[in-house]
């Protein structure tokens, strides 16, 4: 590990056209679209391909194919940007519930084990804020394999990438992107975990698919590898991050244990409960009740919570009935959250209901990006201008089709359609042909210094307890509900948190595997996300979607239909418009919110 | 609570250790690997691997008391004290519980783990019956987390030349596929002493598998459809 600062020279360096970094559902299947082009690609992945988080998406894809009942990508668009609380880029919008049913069709194709109906198509099931003829009635839109939706994707994809040889760097770490003077991106610098070596991995175009940052709450739904690391390498290379305070909460986090139980349970026919007995979403959501959007669910539990109609000796969750739906439906489309009910919460929900509270779930904001994938960053007059050679899709991206609140099932769905336009874009650019922009002398100056700090640090700060300290501090300061005096703390207390940060310490100085010094890197990535989420939402004095502020509770389209861009330099807040003009339709012009 | 933990680094140990831990428990401490994170907290030298924490993912499987399994969910009220925690029996160990998973992964994608059907897809869906569809149910659920394969006492002696339950339960995956093509290319490709036949029906891969699966019931399925072949 002991590489001199300020010689690139002396760095192993091997070269690519493209550079996929992160292996879930949006990464293999762009390195798909870049392997089947002939393109050299490689995919770098902190765990084997199967083990990104894709895997653990349950109730299905939304697409609007239309094999229940009657339905329209129109409609979709619509649930899409209603769900999205009106922050949502209608092009981008557009765009994918367009190419929906095309890209679940291709994962038809490709061997995914969709559930089927008796006329051989694919099966659909109900899922929140999924609506027919805008907003009307619910529809079943919910592309499903059993509640394991997400793994049967995964796999499928990472099957398809086998057959075609897509090149893997299996358990190794992105560290930081290289940038050169122009501001191009040219690859990254990353660690082998297994050798600890360190590597500058060059391309012609670099493509983060990182996912979400769901670990820096303390409550999550999140796996353990999801710290952020593409917003922490982008932040530190001067890319603004876009709408990071809108997290969402789902509503059905296992109490305790924060594992997710699918909307696929309401979908299927489940329902709330509160302490009464009272199905109280009725109240809440009188159209579409349990199947509202989940910002709307979780607040409304989190309501009932407040108010004392919570269940169990604190009081403190709710209840998610299913028993009434029978044992056949369980054991067919709801397998593994019996199993998941069984082991994380002692209930057999085929005769009792599961206990569940609202639990961090997903990342709406991320970094800026087009359809094509390709980053945009505010520059001169251009709110959009690209970053020369630098993609990113999935989680980790803000195309922005989920704008202030994402609808249930468009996740696996953004993967697939952004997935495969960032490829197909990547593959536009013919970049075989062309050659590799020199790596400026410095490139790994800024990652070797980090690496050189936790290597020589003898004494420090435990990197467990300032990661439980953030996440303590994220969970109590950006919750369900926000207002100012909690923002303005949680903002001093993670500026505090990173301060502890860069003293930290490791005990474990070995090469080989030193999973001790991935966290302590992981926890470099953790903070950025951190501070872009509560700066973000300390500055939006409204209630949105996902950020609900008890001290201003209304939407302020006035003032704040914008996009918010944090950068890591000094703090600092940038504004962009949302884009209301479908490339093909009508726009869909704000207005009130109920379901 | 107290473990007894496989500890290997071999930038700096000649050769495997034990070593004991007692690490006291929070009340909300359910899994195996609630408390392995507990043990890495006052030692973070110990190395494993895990990530979803909830039984899909397939990253920390490991040796527990014995048997092959899942940390993440297996509830520590099952478990007799001392722990004793190994790696995976039968791979390369890299570190402490991290194992090769190389050997492993090499026969999985020697069964050639995808679909293949060269015919001109629809325009929609290719359609498939629900009874169809009915026989890759306990098949496609796999999630390599190598319990089964590293569980297999044929798999131990010949693990470059016999596929193993893990790949042997994705071909089958693909065989009893509708919309798979390829299936008597998939029988030639195990017709041989090692490959297909090295299973003699031990059923350890049965006992282990965390999500219930049966391989070696796929791999009778294959053989059957083997000798219906051959007749």
């Amino acid at each position: 590990m002991s590489h001199g600062v300020g010689d690139v020279g002396k760095l192993p360096v091997r070269k690519f056209d493209a550079l996929v970094v992160g292996a879930g559902g949006s990464g293999m299947r762009a390195s798909l679209q870049l392997a089947e082009a002939g393109l050299s690609v490689a995919v770098l992945t902190k765990v084997f391909p199967t083990r990104s988080h894709t895997v653990a998406a349950q109730g299905g894809i939304g697409a609007s194919l239309g094999n229940m009942s009657e339905d329209h990508w129109l409609w979709h668009m619509y649930d899409t940007i209603k769900g999205s609380d009106w922050l949502g880029d209608q092009d981008a919008i557009e765009y994918m519930c367009r190419t929906a049913p095309e890209v679940v069709y291709e994962l038809e194709h490709f061997g995914m084990p969709f559930d089927r109906n008796a006329d051989g198509s694919i099966y659909q099931r109900p899922f929140g804020g999924h609506s027919a003829n805008f907003g009307e009635k619910p529809v079943q839109r919910a592309c499903a394999a059993a509640d394991r939706t997400g793994h049967a994707m995964l796999h499928t994809l990472y099957q398809r990438n086998v057959r075609a040889r897509t090149q893997f760097f299996v358990e190794w770490m992105a560290l930081d992107l290289i940038r050169d003077a122009d501001g191009t991106v040219l690859g990254v610098v990353a660690l082998e975990m297994e050798t600890g070596a360190v590597m500058i991995l060059q391309a012609k175009a670099t493509m983060f698919a990182t996912g979400g940052a769901g670990r820096i709450f303390a409550a999550s739904t999140n796996a353990f590898i999801n710290t952020g690391d593409g917003l922490g390498m982008a932040a530190r290379a001067g890319i603004p991050l876009e709408d990071m305070e809108f997290w969402q909460f789902h509503p059905t986090g296992v109490h305790g244990a924060g594992v997710l139980i699918t909307e696929g349970v309401r979908g299927e026919g489940g329902i709330l409960l509160n302490c009464n007995g009272e199905r109280f979403m009725e109240r809440y959501a009188p159209n579409l009740k349990d199947l509202a959007s989940r910002d709307v669910v979780s607040r409304s539990m989190d309501q009932e919570i407040k108010e004392g109609r919570g269940c169990g000796p604190n009081k403190d969750h709710v209840m998610l009935k299913l028993d009434h739906l029978g044992p056949d439906v369980i054991l067919k489309r709801l397998p593994s959250i019996r199993e998941i009910a069984l082991k994380f919460a002692n209930v057999d929900c085929i005769k009792e209901p599961i206990p569940v509270v609202p639990t961090i779930h997903y990342q709406m904001g991320g970094i800026p990006t087009n359809v094509h994938g390709q980053v945009v960053a505010p520059s001169g007059d251009d709110p959009a201008a690209v970053v020369g050679g630098f993609y990113a899709v999935g989680e980790c991206s803000c195309v922005s089709v989920h704008g202030a609140n994402r609808l249930g099932t468009n996740s696996l769905v953004d993967l697939l359609v952004f997935g495969r336009s960032a490829g197909n874009h990547v593959v536009g650019l013919a970049l075989p042909g062309k050659a590799h922009r020199p790596l400026p002398k410095d490139a790994a100056d800024r990652t070797l210094a980090r690496l050189a700090r936790l290597d020589s640090a003898t004494s420090g700060e435990s990197v467990a307890d300032v990661a439980a300290a953030l996440r303590t501090t994220m969970q109590a300061h950006c919750g369900v509900f926000r207002n100012q005096e909690l923002l303005s703390e949680g903002v001093r207390q993670v500026m505090e948190v990173e301060q502890r940060v860069q003293r930290t310490a490791i005990g474990d100085k070995s090469t080989t595997f030193n999973t001790a010094r991935v966290e302590a890197l992981e926890l470099d990535n953790m903070i950025e996300t951190a501070k872009a989420t509560v700066v973000s939402a300390e500055a939006r004095r409204e209630s949105r979607g996902a950020q609900a502020r008890s001290d201003y509770p209304d939407r302020d389209d006035v003032t704040w239909l914008k996009h918010t861009l944090w950068y890591r330099d000094g703090n600092r807040l940038d504004y962009k418009p949302v884009n209301l003009k479908p490339a093909s339709v009508e726009a869909f012009p704000p207005k009130t919110r109920t379901y | 609570m107290k473990f007894r933990i496989y500890r290997y680094d071999p930038e700096k140990d000649a050769k495997p250790y034990l070593q004991e831990y007692d690490v006291a428990l929070d009340p909300h401490d359910r899994m195996l690997l609630d408390a392995l994170m507990r043990v890495k907290a006052v030692d973070d030298t110990l190395s494993f691997r895990r990530s979803c924490r909830e039984g899909v993912c397939g990253s920390d499987a490991m040796n527990i008391n014995g048997k092959n399994g899942l940390a993440c969910v297996t509830n520590l009220l099952e478990l007799k004290e001392p722990v004793e925690l190994r790696p995976l029996p039968g791979l390369p160990v890299i570190r402490d519980l991290i194992v090769d998973m190389s050997q492993f992964f090499k026969q999985y994608h020697s069964i050639k783990p995808y679909l293949v059907n060269d015919e001109r897809p629809p325009e929609k869906e290719r359609l498939q019956a629900p009874e169809d569809r009915e026989e890759l149910d306990g098949l496609y659920e796999c999630i390599l987390c190598a319990c089964c394969s590293t569980a297999c006492p044929s798999f131990w002696w010949n693990p470059d030349k016999f596929v193993g339950p893990a790949g042997l339960l994705a071909a089958y995956r693909f065989i009893a596929d509708t919309r798979d093509q390829a299936v008597n290319e998939r029988l030639d490709n195990l017709e041989d002493p090692y490959r297909l036949f090295r299973c003699h029906t031990i059923m350890n891969c049965v006992d282990v598998c965390p999500k219930g699966l049966n391989p070696t019931r796929a791999i009778g399925k294959i053989r059957e459809i083997m000798v219906k072949r051959a007749v």
